[in-house]
């Protein structure tokens, strides 16, 4: 079982729920998240006069899903087909292995609770 | 003078003033949050620059005397005896006892200019250029919304001393013409590239669609010119009818998907108070509450045949307005009643004849040909020349307009302030 985290633009948000349902995920959370990557931060006015600053405030989606590890490289590629622009800031993708998984109703544990 | 008709009007000027943050807010609910502060900023905008436009050049162009000289431009335009309110009465009331031409005439009509273009903008929120649009306003202002309300009430070819039509308080001079615009405005700048699913902040639809009642009694009631009975009347159907088309919305959402929603109700509203606009001063309580209900049911079907289209008018602008103002104007034409109207106006209902509506349905429907076509080609060049343009870059779009046109944001919860 591994966790897959991906960040991404905000707008793609909805493309990357659809194809992660289409490739057979059963369930994901996510966040909206700032931060600063490549892209730099945002520049933003700070007060009523001109004075601005440069804050680490780059808006991206964060997504969690756990999945089986044969789904890996489907996962992987419709995240990647739904975020890729080409441009800085298009994210990243992050993955790491889950020791276990338990499904509080039933009491479910391993690959059986994804 | 007359302290009691001068301390309305001047009432009157606030309440109509306050409508335009209170659509600032109807629309900055309606978008997404990273565009939140540039809705709004479009609406505050538009308050400082028609001020500004009104004040040198737009009283003039609309109240002013007709122009003479040619009998194809007589009832066209005012001329510019009154550039930068020079010569203006001060003392409110004339000798006959009318605030035409004088300073409460100035201030009272520069809201409904006001208003007008801050109307169109929720055609194309959330991807339109800040600075073309200031330049649009000025533009539109001088060439759309001052011959208009020449015609419609300064002694131009529609009004009282022309065609006759009944617009008591602006179903052609800002809601067609608004609606009009906002079809222009959408085509030319094109679909939204990710458009919402949700409106960011319902209570904000809701407490603006409030704001917009509560100011249009001064809308309506204020035109009235006077506090007399016409007031009274003019705020009473105008309370009727927002409330009818409210509920009809409502109650046809509940028939239609099971539940009553927020947006829809707020919506409804605002349908019915622009659909009694124009028949404020010629309809009974009863005539109200049938425009009421036909704006409600009407407006509510315009809005889903229109989502059906390819037209992005994001905020439903002509669907509301657009479709709203010409029902009331029909309806002015069905349901005004002379006990209420005076000067011998009967409607449909009392005649039989259909010569009311057919005066107001086409001046209104030439208003709407007009408008569309002078905004479309207003927009057309605006777009074509180099530097200004109507669209922002799709990154732009993507990362929402509030910090690429303002450096702000409407809300900053990350902790990092």
């Amino acid at each position: 079982m591994i966790k897959i985290e991906a960040i991404f633009r905000p707008e793609r948000v909805n493309a990357v729920t659809d194809s992660l349902v289409a490739a057979g995920v059963t369930g994901f959370h996510y966040q909206n998240i700032t931060g600063q990557g490549q892209q730099q931060g945002v520049e933003v006015i700070t007060g009523r006069g001109s004075q601005t600053a440069t804050r680490s405030a780059v808006s991206k989606t964060l997504l969690v899903t756990i999945v089986s590890n044969d789904k890996k490289d489907k996962v992987v590629d419709a995240i990647i087909s739904s975020t890729r622009t080409g441009g800085i800031g298009d994210g990243k993708i992050f993955i790491s292995e889950v020791s276990d998984i338990i499904r509080v109703r039933t009491g479910e544990t391993g690959e059986e609770a994804i | 003078m007359d302290s009691g008709h001068t301390a309305w009007m001047l009432t009157a000027s606030a309440l109509v003033f306050f409508m335009t943050p209170g659509l600032a807010f109807f629309y900055g609910g309606l978008v997404r949050v990273k565009s939140l502060v540039n809705t709004i900023m479009l609406s505050f905008m538009t308050i400082c620059v028609v001020t500004i436009v009104w004040t040198l050049w737009g009283y003039s162009l609309a109240y002013g005397p007709n122009v003479t000289g040619s009998p194809l431009i007589e009832g066209f335009i005012g001329n510019l005896s009154v550039l930068g309110l020079e010569g203006i009465r001060w003392e409110p009331l004339d000798s006959e006892g009318s605030f035409g031409g004088g300073g409460v005439d100035v201030l009272f009509q520069m809201m409904f200019a006001i208003i007008t273009p801050a109307l169109i903008t929720g055609a194309f929120v959330e991807r339109f250029k800040f600075s073309t649009y200031l330049i649009f306003t000025i533009i539109w202002i001088t060439v759309v919304y001052a011959p208009v309300a020449h015609w419609v009430w300064g002694g131009g070819w529609i009004g009282a001393d022309g065609a006759g039509a009944l617009d008591f308080a602006g179903g052609i001079v800002i809601h067609i013409t608004a609606g009009a615009a906002a079809v222009a405005a959408a085509l030319l700048v094109g679909k939204r590239t990710n458009p919402g699913l949700q409106p960011n902040n319902v209570p904000y639809v809701i407490l603006g669609a409030a704001i917009l009642w509560f100011g249009w009694f001064g809308f309506n009631g204020g035109s009235a010119l006077l506090a007399d009975g016409y007031a009274v009347n003019a705020m009473l159907v105008t309370q009727i009818s927002a409330a009818t088309a409210a509920t009809t919305w409502g109650l046809i959402g509940l028939f239609t998907t099971g539940k009553i929603s927020g947006v829809g109700v707020a919506t409804g509203a605002i349908a019915g108070l622009a659909a009694v606009t124009p028949a404020a001063g010629s309809v009974n309580p009863l005539g109200a509450l049938a425009i009421g209900l036909g704006a409600g049911a009407i407006c509510y079907f315009a809005v889903e045949l229109i989502h059906r289209t390819n037209l992005d008018d994001a905020l439903d602008v002509f669907a509301v307005h657009g479709i709203g103002g010409l029902w009331g104007c029909i309806a002015a034409g069905i349901f005004a009643v002379e006990s209420i109207a005076g000067d011998g106006i009967k409607g449909l209902i009392q005649t039989g004849s259909f010569e009311q509506v057919w005066i107001q349905a086409y001046t209104a429907i030439t208003v709407l040909i007009y408008t569309f076509v002078i905004t479309y080609v207003i927009l057309f060049v605006l777009d074509k020349i180099p530097g200004l343009g109507l669209r922002v870059s799709e990154s732009s779009e993507n990362q929402g307009l509030d910090l690429v046109e303002h450096g702000e944001q409407a809300e900053v919860n990350d902790g990092a302030n």
